[in-house]
């Protein structure tokens, strides 16, 4: 009697020096080798990119421990740097963006997956791609030459005078500033709360809309007190895509934030962001301080992305991979 | 007829037997001039994780014979087939005891890719390669080191499937213009290209229509003196009309083995007789 | 009908037409962008711009030649870079991974997928500028080429997924081991699909600005060989729009049209060319 182990894993055979020894004979293990060394090379970049940040960064992390996230002096000459007005312009022109994004986003993709017949939906969908691929620098050209014109003599003057008693509006209208870069934002990242949504919204069963619908339920209300709710956690993946995107967001920003490290209530007022200072610093960078603090924003930024994506996947993996987006709350 | 279920009630006796009883009824099955084995089971236990596939199963395949399997979907036929040329190693957490031999030499001790040239297949539904039909023909032959145009050997293999004269003038057109029927012949031409001693054939015809079902019956018997065949069907008319013997299976286990004839018309276990008389399955 | 079910037959119109005209006003950004770019940068396309290397200040024509090129040979080195590595680790996920590697290795590329352009700058700075004391051709290729890597590996993945089964087992039931069968079979299979992959990619990295500002740098001239700093048409198009001249602007404009063109035809092209059908229903 003979016995057979067979499509035996790794873990099975062990790491010792025989083992590989063993498996290393015949082409398929020589194979399995070198797609596994390419694999684990995406590992080892990632790691690489996490220590090398770590590594650049050690100066200034030294120099000003967590009082780097306080404070809002960026004075490169004196070598006294704080990063707040970076973190506060990438958020609040983040929040923009959202505010904006994911309200156009959602309602699109409900039509789309809801709705539209679905010839008309594959198409939209089709042009929507086609929008996430549109290079960023191309945003920012339109960004500097039309919108902030346009934010400069009609959109601003129009918010001041009927929203004017909020903070928000207050303040004189350049054009630049946060709230013209949250809106190329939104734009840009719509196109990615919208493919997101309408997957986790088709992924909810039809007997759901059906059952709804059977009860004498309007299109709407089936949509949005079934499916809606169905796909919510899937939709807030959508968000956290959405805003990871908008963080890291670099040229467009760049080229209608305004560039001054400001931190300023009004969403008129010039600003700028992470991802916008080091495009414009970094090459210029003197001295191995300035170098090392602006690695920090970049290990902020990394990190910040790094969180947003993770948590972004694990809510659309935990909708669409249930059927249902029904969590047990 | 009726006695069937009575006699069922002692299955369990009968299983305990059935092992002797195929040893008593090999001489009888090999019919004269086909005296050579080709391959022999003896004593195989599959397991599939913690699932007992097959359960101490021997049989023979003679030497340029027909042998079918049949018996009720599960009962472990289409399993009994992949150990034949050790397919079942394709599959993660797998078991295979006892012993399988070709010629007379054990098939775990061969060089599985060796074996599998020797002992071809040809599955359920037919799957051609997306390549041209001349490249799908040649594909055994190149992935053996065979380099440059292998005309002859393709046209050969391709008249063996009966497929030469329908694809003659489009060899280099894509195998899946081709009907169902014609690419489950190609498939069968692909595997005879490797001129393998035996070929075993998983429900050939499960996805065919009765015009195609005939040309690959009739196919197997213009293969039968120069390949020996090994056929899975569900199909009792199929085994009975092809096959010059027949292993009916049930649950993991073989239940009878015996010549086709014998099988159809004088079953020796109860079982047998149930299925062949549509009582089951 | 009752006032309560004119109401919610009203909202249901109501809410079903604003949720188109979200959809309208998402997709019409497109047409917008791309209307707006050629009525402002169509007129100052021409021969030369394809040709030449950009004229000094002040004076007319000029082109940018250099860029052009020096783009085309990022995306050469980030393909060189980026494909192996992403087609490899892509066939380790679909055929040869166990259980914790393959998730593993999913899950980090689906996370630097998303990491900021501008950090993987920063990366390739630290990685390759500062050991070779200059900004290169490399460097910039470099940074592409990470960027290229993550989106390659999961699409060849699935598209090797995507590879039934059965003809997995016709191979093994032929001989083949399990290499020759993913070289013979699988990939050959697969392979309209990981182009496509590909293609996306690079089309993707190709209009990518950030990652580029401390890598590849810029160069007013030709960039000969690979170790020299080199023009590209982002940066280019950044460079000129944030410029103080009026010649700039229209040669950003002009420079964007191409890019975007670029960037869209290929992605048109290559996503039509994908929805003919899976590759290994035709040859």
């Amino acid at each position: 009697m003979a016995t057979t182990p067979n499509a035996t894993t790794p873990a099975e055979l062990g790491w010792s020096p025989q083992a590989l020894l063993r498996r290393m004979r015949g082409a398929d293990e020589i194979a399995h080798l070198i797609t596994f060394i390419a694999a684990a090379t995406l590992l080892l970049i990632t790691v690489l990119l996490v220590f090398q940040l770590w590594v650049h960064s050690a100066e200034a992390r030294a120099k000003f421990g967590w009082t780097f996230f306080v404070t809002r002096t960026w004075d490169p000459v004196a070598g006294d740097f704080g990063a707040l007005p970076f973190i506060y312009g990438t958020l609040v022109t983040s929040a923009v963006a959202l505010v904006i994004a994911v309200p156009l986003g959602v309602g699109a993709a409900i039509f789309l997956a809801e709705l539209a017949p679905p010839k008309l939906s594959s198409s939209l969908t089709f042009v929507s791609d086609l929008l996430a691929a549109v290079p960023s620098v191309i945003y920012g050209l339109l960004g500097v030459f039309l919108l902030v014109p346009l934010m400069r003599k009609t959109v601003q003057p129009a918010l001041k005078s009927t929203l004017g008693f909020l903070p928000l509006f207050k303040g004189p209208t350049y054009g630049i500033g946060f709230l013209t870069a949250g809106i190329v934002l939104a734009i840009m990242v719509v196109p990615f709360v919208l493919s997101v949504s309408r997957e986790v919204l088709l992924a909810v069963p039809r007997d759901q809309r059906e059952a709804a619908l059977a009860l004498g339920a309007t299109k709407w209300e089936s949509t949005w007190k079934v499916v809606v709710p169905a796909a919510r956690i899937g939709i807030f993946g959508s968000v956290f895509l959405a805003l990871a995107r908008a963080l890291g967001e670099t040229m467009a920003v760049t080229m209608v934030v305004g560039n001054n490290p400001m931190i300023s209530a009004s969403l008129f007022s010039p600003g700028y962001s992470i991802a916008a200072v080091l495009a414009n610093e970094f090459s210029e960078a003197t001295g191995n301080l300035y170098l090392s603090a602006l690695i920090e924003l970049g290990l902020v930024l990394f990190l910040l992305t790094f969180v947003l994506n993770g948590l972004a996947r694990l809510l659309i993996l935990v909708t669409t991979a249930r059927g249902s987006g029904v969590l047990p709350s | 007829m009726d006695s069937a279920f009575p006699l069922m009630a002692n299955s369990g006796a009968a299983a305990a037997s059935s092992s002797a009883k195929i040893a008593a009824h090999t001489p009888a099955m090999t019919t004269p001039g086909a005296s050579t084995l080709r391959m022999k089971v003896t004593k195989l236990n599959f397991y599939y994780g913690k699932n007992h596939a097959l359960h101490n199963v021997s049989m023979d395949v003679a030497t340029n014979r027909v042998t079918a399997m049949i018996g009720p979907s599960g009962c472990g036929k289409s399993t009994l087939l992949r150990t034949l040329n050790r397919m079942h190693e394709t599959l993660r957490h797998t078991r295979l005891e006892g012993e399988i031999t070709l010629d007379g030499v054990n098939i775990l001790t061969l060089d599985v890719t060796r074996l599998r040239r020797m002992v071809g297949m040809v599955f359920q539904k037919p799957n051609p390669f997306p390549k041209s039909i001349y490249e799908n023909v040649a594909y055994g032959l190149r992935i053996n080191g065979h380099k440059g145009r292998l005309d002859d050997a393709v046209e050969k293999s391709l008249r063996r499937a009966a497929l030469w004269d329908e694809v003659k003038d489009k060899l280099h057109k894509s195998a899946y213009a081709l009907s169902g029927g014609q690419q489950q012949r190609l498939c069968i031409a692909r595997a005879l290209a490797v001129d393998p001693e035996v070929l075993l054939l998983d429900e050939p015809c499960s996805a065919l229509d009765p015009v195609n079902t005939a040309k690959i019956e009739e196919l197997l018997f213009e293969l039968k003196p120069s390949c020996t065949l090994v056929i899975v069907t569900h199909n009792m008319q199929q085994a009975a009309r092809v096959s010059d013997s027949t292993a009916f299976m049930l649950n993991g286990e073989l239940i009878e083995f015996s010549p086709t004839g014998t099988m159809f018309t004088t079953p020796s276990d109860p079982r047998t007789e149930a299925y062949i008389t549509g009582r089951f399955g | 009908m009752s006032v309560r079910l004119i109401w919610r037959k009203s909202l249901n119109a109501f809410m079903l037409s604003l949720t188109g005209l979200c959809a309208l006003l998402t997709v019409s950004a497109l047409f917008f962008i791309l209307g707006y770019l050629v009525w402002n940068g169509g007129k100052d396309l021409s021969w030369n711009f394809f040709t030449h290397l950009p004229a000094p200040v002040g004076e007319p024509g000029g082109g940018m030649a250099n860029a052009i090129l020096g783009t085309l040979k990022l995306l050469l080195l980030a393909a060189l870079v980026g494909v192996p590595i992403g087609l490899l680790g892509g066939v380790y996920l679909a055929e040869f991974g166990g259980r914790t590697m393959p998730f593993l290795v999913r899950y980090t590329a689906d996370l630097l997928n998303g990491v900021p352009s501008i950090v993987i700058g920063i990366f390739a700075y630290a990685l390759v500028v500062i050991p070779m004391h200059h900004f290169s051709t490399l460097a910039g290729g470099f940074a592409l080429g990470i960027m290229v890597i993550p989106t390659v590996l999961r699409n060849t993945e699935s598209f090797l997924r995507d590879v039934p089964p059965a003809l997995r087992e016709g191979s093994f039931a032929l001989g083949a081991n399990k290499w020759k069968m993913i070289a013979t079979v699988v990939l050959p299979a697969a392979s309209r699909g990981i182009l496509t992959g590909v293609l996306l990619a690079l089309a993707r990295v190709a209009g990518e600005t950030a990652p580029l500002l401390f890598t590849a740098f810029g160069n007013r001239y030709w960039s000969p060989g690979w170790n020299q700093p080199t023009s590209s048409l982002p940066v280019v198009i950044y460079t000129y729009a944030t410029g103080p001249y009026e010649d700039w602007h229209q040669q950003a404009w002009a420079a964007g049209l191409v890019l975007l063109g670029l960037v869209l035809l290929t992605n048109i092209t290559v996503r039509a060319f994908l929805s003919r059908g899976s590759s290994y229903e035709r040859i």
